[in-house]
């Protein structure tokens, strides 16, 4: 039973076509990772699906709701998803503690205590309870990563969705997060990654999908598209990212 | 020489008006504490209103625009004119039978507010729109997400030029003596035609100095802080 369905997916910025026709399914419970170089809209995928971006053409349903007819409740459909930014994006006049528990209190109206108290087990999950007073900007970059991921988690999503969340990441601090989103992924949370992490990618993903100029150009298993991928723009790829060394 | 400070610094003048002018100046800063919170206040709806978001919100738009134009456009001697002469000519019930501090107040907030509301606009802006997006996404509403995301971090960033321009209000208080407001600089103006010496202002000024100095420091300390702050987190 797919979770999210993409259906003839089109976007455009003015002259520009983020995304041509895309489809895609993600079943609930599996982990999907987008590759393709920047600027092959694997973000603005991404962003579509939880309507931070309005689709042009095409449909997309989440959890069995049709989110691109304009009638349905933006917030709402928010509050199950969450969304993990590249530049983590915590909010810099509040404590870590205040971060995760602002939207528990404000949209779902979980009393502060019980917020509060639910925060603190995300942070120890996450391993940062003594950070919890601290604010943003005394954190390192994978601190503040892994803070993120908590904030988004505290809404209790029944859909992740992490864009190039270790891509503005000092190397030595990309494992940290990978191995929350892994711990993630073995939970069941059902996600969809943008990701340049390729090694990463192939271990926890259920699928790949190669995007293209804004066009899905293939998809498979991960065994599949890392090791006989079909279309020579993916070979191409690939090759240039075991000639950089990243997988 | 001694002509000046005959003129200007006459200790025995400074002692004798005195008293009347310090009388005077606490209504500068009754004025000054009134207006400056109600404008604090205002300025912020208005620079809200304008920053709504679709294509309903658009009347009001204009109508914020319309406001702040106008009154960052015209004098607030003017202003006060207006205000003080003018309303009670109405002969309105509720607004004509005002005192003229009301009218001294309602003027001084007109226009501040019309300044005040683009120094936060300005603070508003300078939030990253990543952080609405951030708020969004965790499913806050639009209201929402000012009032706990932008807004304070907004007003935090706009302290110092706030106070700046709260410098110039405390100053501009002294313009509402021309509707009859017996504040400083009228108190001032009565000593000085009665004897015959200008001394009086000399003590009017010294009040509003001596106000403005602590606030000055105090706007540059913060600035002081602020830059310190950046310099660390950029390291």
């Amino acid at each position: 039973m797919s979770f999210v369905t993409l259906d003839n997916v089109s976007k455009r910025f003015g002259d520009l076509e983020v995304l041509r026709h895309v489809s895609l399914d993600v079943d609930e419970h599996n982990v999907v990772c987008l590759i393709g170089a920047s600027g092959s809209g694997k973000s603005t995928l991404l962003r579509c699906v939880n309507l931070l971006e309005k689709v042009d053409e095409g449909t997309i349903v989440v959890d069995g709701q049709t989110i691109t007819n304009g009638r349905v409740d933006v917030n709402a459909l928010r509050r199950k998803i969450g969304i993990v930014f590249q530049a983590y994006n915590l909010f810099p006049h509040m404590t870590v503690i205040d971060n995760v528990t602002l939207a528990p209190r404000k949209v779902r109206g979980t009393n502060p205590r019980e917020a509060r108290e639910r925060a603190f087990e995300l942070l120890r999950r996450i391993g940062l309870e003594e950070k919890a007073d601290e604010f943003p900007d005394r954190l390192s970059g994978g601190q503040q990563q892994r803070v993120a991921i908590a904030r988004a988690l505290a809404m209790e999503p029944k859909l992740m969705l992490l864009d190039e969340i270790t891509s503005a990441l000092d190397p030595q601090l990309v494992s940290e997060v990978l191995n929350l989103v892994r711990e993630l992924a073995e939970s069941g949370m059902t996600m969809i990654l943008a990701t340049h992490e390729m090694s990463f990618a192939r271990e926890v993903a259920d699928k790949i999908c190669f995007l293209d100029a804004g066009v899905i150009l293939e998809e498979g298993p991960p065994e599949q598209i890392f090791s006989a991928p079909a279309q020579p723009r993916t070979r191409e790829f690939l090759a240039r990212i075991i000639e950089a060394g990243r997988l | 020489m001694h002509e000046v400070l005959h003129t200007f610094f006459s200790p025995h003048d400074f002692r004798v008006a005195l008293p009347n002018v310090w009388a005077g100046f606490q209504v500068n800063l009754k004025l000054m504490v009134v207006a400056e919170a109600l404008v604090l206040v205002f300025a912020l709806a208005v620079a809200i209103i304008r920053g709504l978001p679709g294509r309903g919100a658009r009347p009001l738009r204009a109508l914020m625009i319309v406001y702040t134009d106008f009154f960052r456009g015209t004098p607030l001697i003017l202003v006060a004119f207006i205000v003080g002469f003018g309303l009670p000519a109405l002969n309105l019930k509720f607004v004509s039978g005002r005192s003229n501090f009301t009218y001294g107040v309602i003027a001084l907030v007109l226009v501040y507010t019309a300044y005040v509301t683009e120094v936060y606009r300005a603070g508003i802006e300078s939030v990253h729109p990543s952080q609405r997006m951030a708020a969004r996404s965790l499913g806050l509403s639009y209201a929402q997400a000012m009032r706990y995301v932008v807004v304070p971090q907004a007003v935090r960033r706009v302290i110092p030029p706030l106070l700046n321009d709260f410098i110039g209000l405390q100053k501009d208080t002294a313009l509402v003596s021309v509707i009859g407001v017996g504040e400083a600089a009228l108190q001032a103006q009565g000593y000085s035609q009665t004897y015959a010496d200008f001394t009086s202002y000399t003590v009017a000024a010294v009040f509003f100095v001596l106000l403005t100095i602590p606030l000055a420091r105090f706007t540059d300390h913060l600035i002081l802080i602020r830059e310190r702050r950046e310099r660390a987190a950029a390291t």
